[in-house]
This record gives C-alpha cells, sequence and structure tokens, in this order.
C-alpha cells in the first residue's frame, strides 16, 4: 500500500522560497498569490526584515526584546511538508543536538489536516461503560494531578523509504525524521477513568479524535492504568496545533497513530472497535498470509545523526553521534561499529536512559582517512537487540508495512565524502 | 566514636522529616481522594451526538437502507474524482479500493508491497466499512452523507469488490451477512521485546 508516509520528504516549494523571499526582504510582494502574500503579511510582525551583517558586532547597537523569539537566520533546520493535508512532515534529526525535539520541529502526520479547535467549545467525553458519563475542558483536565514526562513518539511508518528501497542520498530525516521526543504535561488516563468509574471488567477503550476524519484507536484498558497520559502542554507551553491542541492521548512506547490528536471521545468497552486505522491500515503483513493486528509497541532502534550524508567529514578526531530508544522501557546500551559491523565499541549514553524517551549515545572515533562504515546498534532493557535490515526482511518480509528498526549505516568514502548504507 | 554521633544525627533528623512531610498533608503531594469531582456529568443528548462508532458486532449500526446501485450513482458524484470511476485508486496518493486479484487472494502482502490492499482483499470487517466512510468521507466533505447513503456507499463498494449482488439493498441486518475475505488472516501481537526479533 501507498501512502504519504512513504514519501520521504519533499523539497521547499516554489511558493516557500517565494515567501521566505518575501519575508527576508521584508518587501517585495507583489507578484505573489494572495494567499502567500497573505501570509508573508502576517508573518511580517514575528520576522523583522533583515538587515546587514555587521562587520562588528560590539559597535552597533542590537535588536531589541521581542515577544515571540525566533531562531537565528543562520539557523536552517526545518521539516519537509509535502503540501497535502493528509501527508507527513519529517523531523531534520541531523541538525538537533540533545533529546528534545524543538516543538515546531516535531515530526507531522495527519489524516484530514489540522483541525482549528477553540480550548472554550473542545471537550473530552468519556462515556460507555462507566458509572459516569463525563465531560471535561482542558481547564478541568488541568485540575487533576498533573504529570510531566519525557516520552518519544513515532509514527510506525519511520523508516519505510530505507528499508524498501535504501538509496545513498538518504539522510536522517529520511530514514527516521519520523520519531521526535518532548516533555509533555497531562493527566494520566488513569484518574480520568476513575473519576468517570470505569468499570472493572472492561477490556479496551475507544479514543477518538476530533478533526475532520474524527480518527479513532482501540486501546487496552491495562494501557489506561499503566503510563497513558491526556497532555494538553509540550515542552512547558500548550501543544502545537499540529501536535493535537487543545488536548491528545499520549500512550508511551506506542506507535504514533494511536497517540490519537485533538481527542474528543474515550468510550470504555468490552472489545476492539475494529476501526479502519486497526485493521485496513496499521496492520502489518508478515510471511505465510498473515498480518500482525494492534502491533503497539515501538521496537528498540538507533540511528547515528553525525556524521551523515550528506555531509562530508574531516581527518581527526570526530564524535559519532545519535539517538537510541524503545519503545518497551530503558535503552540498555547503544554500540557502535566502524568496520561495517566487524567489531562493537559500546557508546556512551549521554544522560539519564529515561523509560520510551530518546537518548543521546556518543563515542569518540579519529577518521584517518580510511573507507569506513559506520553503524550502531541499540539494546533495550528487556534484552531486545536491534536486528540488521536482512533479519527483518527474513522474518517480516519486503512488503511490510510498519515498524521498522533495522540498524543504519553511514558509508564514508576515501575523501570524506558520506552516503546512506542500507545493506548492513 | 565518630560513627556512633553521625548514627544519632540521623535518628535525630528522620522523625523531624516526617513531621514536615504530616503538616503538608499526609504525603508528598497531598491527599488522593476516591474522585476529586472535576468535570461535569455528560448528557445523553451530548453522547448520542458524537458517538458514532459502529462496533465488528454490529453494535452502533443505525437504521436505514441503500442499494448497491444507489451507492454507485453517490459513488460516482462524490467519490470517483480520487478512488476512480471504479475503484482503481489514483496512486500513490490514492491506492486502489476495488480489486481481488490472485495475489491478494493468497493474502502475499508480506512478499509484494505493490499488491493494492483492497476492501475485498485486506478489510477483516464489513462493518468498519461502514464507519469509515460515515465518520471521515467524502474526504473534503465529511459527516455529509445521510446514513441511507452510507448504507448505499457500502453496498456497492462491496458488490464492485465481488462482495454482495448488484441488485442487493444492504441494511444492518444483512451487513452482518457479509463475508470478507480477509477475515480470519489477522493476528495478535506476539512481539514481546528480549532476544527474539519477530
Amino acid at each position: 500500500m501507498t501512502d504519504p508516509e512513504q514519501k520521504d520528504g519533499a523539497a521547499l516549494t516554489r511558493r516557500d522560497l517565494l515567501l521566505g523571499a518575501a519575508v527576508a526582504g521584508g518587501a517585495a510582494l507583489v507578484g505573489l498569490p494572495a494567499v502567500a502574500r497573505s501570509q508573508a503579511q502576517a508573518l511580517a510582525h514575528v520576522v523583522p526584515p533583515l538587515v546587514p551583517i555587521p562587520e562588528d558586532a560590539t559597535k552597533l547597537l542590537g535588536a531589541p526584546t521581542s515577544p515571540v523569539g525566533t531562531r537565528s537566520r543562520f539557523v536552517t533546520a526545518s521539516r519537509t511538508p509535502t503540501g497535502e493535508v493528509t501527508g507527513t512532515s519529517f523531523t531534520p534529526l541531523q541538525d538537533l543536538t540533545g533529546t528534545i525535539t524543538p516543538s515546531d520541529l516535531h515530526f507531522e502526520r495527519h489524516h484530514a489536516g489540522i483541525p482549528l479547535l477553540d480550548p472554550a467549545r473542545h471537550t473530552l467525553t468519556v462515556h460507555g461503560m462507566v458509572e459516569r458519563p463525563m465531560s471535561f475542558t482542558v481547564e478541568d483536565l488541568r485540575r487533576f494531578p498533573q504529570v510531566t514526562r519525557v516520552y518519544f513518539v513515532e509514527c510506525s511508518g519511520n523508516g519505510r523509504g530505507a528499508y524498501r528501497d535504501p538509496k545513498p542520498d538518504l539522510t536522517p530525516q529520511k530514514i527516521a525524521g519520523m520519531t521526535s521526543n518532548s516533555e509533555w504535561t497531562g493527566v494520566r488516563v488513569a484518574d480520568i477513568m476513575k473519576e468517570a468509574g470505569a468499570r472493572s471488567e472492561a477490556q479496551w477503550f475507544l479514543a477518538e479524535g476530533g478533526d475532520a476524519c474524527l480518527l479513532a484507536r482501540s486501546i487496552p484498558m491495562p494501557k489506561a492504568y499503566d503510563d497513558a497520559l491526556v497532555v494538553w502542554a509540550q515542552n512547558g507551553e500548550p501543544l502545537r496545533p499540529e501536535q493535537g491542541y487543545p488536548m491528545r492521548l499520549l500512550l508511551p512506547g506506542y506507535e504514533g497513530n494511536a497517540n490519537v490528536k485533538w481527542l474528543r471521545r474515550l468510550e470504555v468497552g468490552m472489545r476492539p472497535w475494529m476501526t479502519r486505522w486497526e485493521t485496513a491500515k496499521y496492520t502489518d503483513p508478515l510471511p505465510g498470509g498473515i498480518a500482525r493486528q494492534f502491533s503497539f509497541e515501538m521496537d528498540a532502534k538507533s540511528v547515528i545523526t553525525s556524521p551523515c550524508a550528506p555531509r562530508t567529514i574531516t581527518k581527526g578526531w570526530n564524535p559519532i553521534s545519535g539517538l537510541a530508544w524503545s519503545g518497551r522501557g530503558r535503552i540498555a546500551k547503544v554500540e557502535v561499529s566502524t568496520d561495517n559491523g566487524k567489531n562493537w565499541h559500546e557508546a556512551e549514553l549521554q544522560g539519564p536512559s529515561l523509560p520510551k524517551a530518546h537518548v543521546r549515545f556518543a563515542y569518540m572515533w579519529e577518521w584517518k582517512g580510511r573507507e569506513q562504515v559506520l553503524l550502531s546498534r541499540a539494546t533495550d532493557e528487556t534484552g531486545y537487540v536491534q536486528p540488521t535490515r536482512a533479519k527483518l526482511i527474513e522474518v517480516r518480509g519486503k512488503g511490510t508495512d510498519y515498524h521498522f528498526n533495522p540498524i543504519y549505516g553511514w558509508r564514508v568514502a576515501a575523501d570524506g565524502a558520506i552516503t546512506f548504507h542500507g545493506e548492513s | 566514636m565518630r560513627a556512633i554521633k553521625s548514627y544519632s544525627l540521623r535518628r535525630s533528623v528522620v522523625p523531624a522529616a516526617l513531621l514536615v512531610l504530616a503538616a503538608c498533608g499526609g504525603k508528598p503531594g497531598g491527599d488522593t481522594p476516591a474522585r476529586y469531582g472535576i468535570g461535569r456529568a455528560a448528557t445523553s443528548q451530548e453522547i448520542a451526538a458524537i458517538d458514532i462508532d459502529v462496533g465488528p458486532d454490529g453494535a452502533g449500526l443505525p437504521a436505514g437502507k441503500g442499494s448497491v446501485s444507489d451507492g454507485a450513482t453517490i459513488y460516482a458524484t462524490k467519490c470517483a474524482q480520487c478512488h476512480g470511476p471504479k475503484g482503481e485508486g489514483m496512486p500513490p496518493a490514492y491506492p486502489a479500493i476495488v480489486g481481488r486479484d490472485s495475489a491478494g487472494e493468497k493474502f502475499g502482502f508480506a512478499k509484494d508491497a505493490k499488491i493494492a490492499k483492497t476492501i475485498g482483499n485486506y478489510w477483516s470487517n464489513a462493518t468498519t466499512l461502514f464507519d469509515y466512510i460515515r465518520r471521515a468521507m467524502p474526504h473534503t466533505a465529511p459527516g455529509s452523507l445521510t446514513n441511507d447513503e452510507v448504507y448505499a456507499l457500502t453496498a456497492h463498494l462491496l458488490s464492485a469488490n465481488g462482495l454482495l449482488p448488484a441488485t442487493a439493498v444492504l441494511d444492518s441486518a444483512s451487513l452482518m451477512q457479509v463475508k470478507m475475505p480477509a477475515a480470519g488472516h489477522f493476528v495478535p501481537d506476539d512481539r514481546r521485546g528480549g532476544g527474539t526479533v519477530r
């Protein structure tokens, strides 16, 4: 099946370039399409016209304070929008450091566009097998005990292109940019279930979004009492619209689509609802004429984000750095190979390895100008080891549709040029 | 001597810490009531307005009916521009939804990603078709179809996939009689982490 998740990003559109140029110039809006013109005008108050770069910044007064900060004009990190409402937009992993994904660079995947929801009118309704059907606004939810946790969210289609069709020009953004990591704040689903009086014999709940396709997934009830959250904040501020404003479900370690955005309804019941997304869509064909269903947990995975294609490397000492994560808990170990998997060296895990969250790894390496293939391999606390692509193809088939976590590689040529190495 | 002194210091510090916690309400973070009394009761009318899901056992299927032929007419007007006149789709953005070729019948999707997953070869429940059309289609005008129109479109698409006669009229009872070829091919998740890659 082909779908927008398969697209490994897209170049800037002509409109983006025109818009960028218009905003950058602070003028020259003539000749733009009306929509682009109005967007450029709307942006004008937050993106000041560019001034010449001074020879010596210490001899010139700087810019004044502003209501909302913007990135330095020298920073170009961006997602890869396709321009479609059902599309995807990948996080530029190679441009980021640490573990937290800036909210405005969190990957996007929408099935019917981003709804514009008024928090004063939006409610979460809880009903079905409950003693007291209830309705909650965001303000209501804020009165429950608040929970703040760091978790990754990863689309289950992340890495499909590199799995099926590895090409030398793939980048971290293209092979793994549908994972992002945030500090989320919200309320335990368990507390919401308790407030509504969910019946103890209930087995599943349906989570439904308030977008234009009413995306709905059935979730096993034990997850509600484990670590599931309804969150309204991300990295210290309200959720971004593309991340579910004003509230979303956050199911740590589960595939992205189950973390229903723009959450409007939880229905408690005895069996799954068999929605389109959990039957015809997010199921995994396997050899033997079967397909795996309700495959929620994301397998352990790692990716080297530096060095990487399409950059070049210079001789001498370089850190090999990247991200690792597992939907089943903490990352226990990340190993790095600089000889295409013959020898493995344990990398340093930088900072705490939190459960179901990105952790950054690093390994110092001296490049002496030989051709080498760099790989990374994650092991999680269950003992699961990130497999090779060949192993995954053996057990899941090349046509399987979701859950791709093979060991990835970067080939460093003798001249320092780096390309993706897909046959690890 | 020094060890004893340090021990006696600890003994005096711990009860003091407990006293401070007790003064704050018994435990860090405050008390936990049986309920917080937050939110308001949802009325049955409010719930009925949004409780649109249909289950695999037919729960939630509304009254109404629609014929294959009426569905074909609606499809041509409201669906064909994206899904193609015969449900052949417009890949890659709009994959095929109609088709029963031999590769699909053998459920060989893991071997070849190019085999289109259609209603006829990959949808396990006919109820899902009704539920999805009603909640999400047409893409640019979701929620605009009457229940009769949803039954008619469901009937047309099942018929186009060879699962319903061209003369059929579909309602909740006859929808539950439809046998989907993909049913029985789906298995629960057997991955558990640890040493095995599945």
